[in-house]
């Protein structure tokens, strides 16, 4: 693929060594992938918790501090809870971003907004993570 | 190939959009189902942040997380609960749609159907869902001696 002067014009091709070394991170790419497999598995978890927590035996009015006790006593709902916690925050915060850099005009308005996101999505996970961890169904005694 | 049929199906898109005479895109079911996609993303995403807080209140003490879950069982946010299992069951459905429209070598093709699939199973799931989720509301208000 030589190029010839009577090309009227040359642009690089979009993965040349031309262009700066950033631009050709994978990061969009495993964004994209993430979505996808994390959407997988939240289809799963998710309806499964609104199955179990919002229709199944009287829904929404059986929930209190008991029953939370009663479901946390179990490693498999924490660890549920635990991964859903996890990839819904990473999978929300990602798609948040997205939405931010369509609509976002301003790089100013754009870069304090995913500062905004970011620190949701930190405190968010940890409070949850913590929360899963340090449960003490005697809290009340 | 691909970039035959990418430009076919643009011109058809064009050539719909103008079908009224006006300049502005109003695009097509995909375009419809990737708002709503959007739409329903970013409000679970709000309910989320304020569900992981609302949870933590556990760690409090019983009392406090009893206090806040009653909020729940108010009928108005038990209704904004259909409305929020609903969103969160279309983003579900539809997110399986767009996995097979980029990883089913038809996804292409049948997405059109696919669209309506998605449409029929979330009225089949959310008409009896709907009916559990408000069931104890109802009597209450309406039904009680």
């Amino acid at each position: 693929m030589a190029l010839t002067t009577e090309q009227p014009l040359t642009i690089d091709k979009p993965r040349s060594s031309g262009r700066p070394a950033a631009r050709r991170s994978n990061f969009e790419l495993y964004s994209w992938l993430f979505m996808r497999l994390s959407g997988l598995l939240l289809v799963v978890l998710v309806l499964g918790h609104l199955l179990i927590m919002n229709i199944l035996d009287d829904g929404v009015h059986r929930i209190n501090f008991g029953f939370v006790a009663g479901r946390w006593a179990s490693p498999f709902w924490q660890l549920w809870d635990l991964a859903m916690l996890w990839l819904a925050e990473i999978h929300g915060t990602n798609g948040l971003r997205t939405v931010i850099n369509d609509y976002a005009r301003k790089d100013a308005t754009r870069f304090w907004l995913k500062m905004l996101l970011y620190t949701s999505m930190v405190l968010i996970l940890a409070v949850g993570t913590f929360v899963i961890f340090t449960f003490d169904p005697n809290i009340g005694d | 190939m691909a970039s035959t049929s990418a430009a076919t199906a643009d011109v058809t898109e064009r050539a719909g959009s103008s079908r009224g005479g006006g300049r502005l895109y109003r695009g097509d079911l995909g375009m419809w189902s990737w708002v709503l996609h959007r739409i329903t993303g970013v409000a679970t995403f709000f309910f989320l942040f304020v569900h992981v807080l609302d949870t933590a209140l556990v760690r409090v003490s019983p009392n406090a997380y009893d206090r806040a879950i009653e909020l729940y069982k108010n009928p108005v946010v038990n209704l904004m609960e259909v409305g929020l299992v609903g969103a969160v069951l279309y983003h579900a459905l539809n997110g399986v749609r767009v996995m097979l429209v980029d990883f089913w070598s038809k996804g292409t093709k049948y997405q059109r159907g696919m669209f309506w699939t998605i449409v029929g199973v979330w009225l089949v799931v959310m008409i009896p869902g709907a009916y559990f989720m408000l069931q104890r509301t109802i009597t209450d208000l309406f039904g009680g001696n």
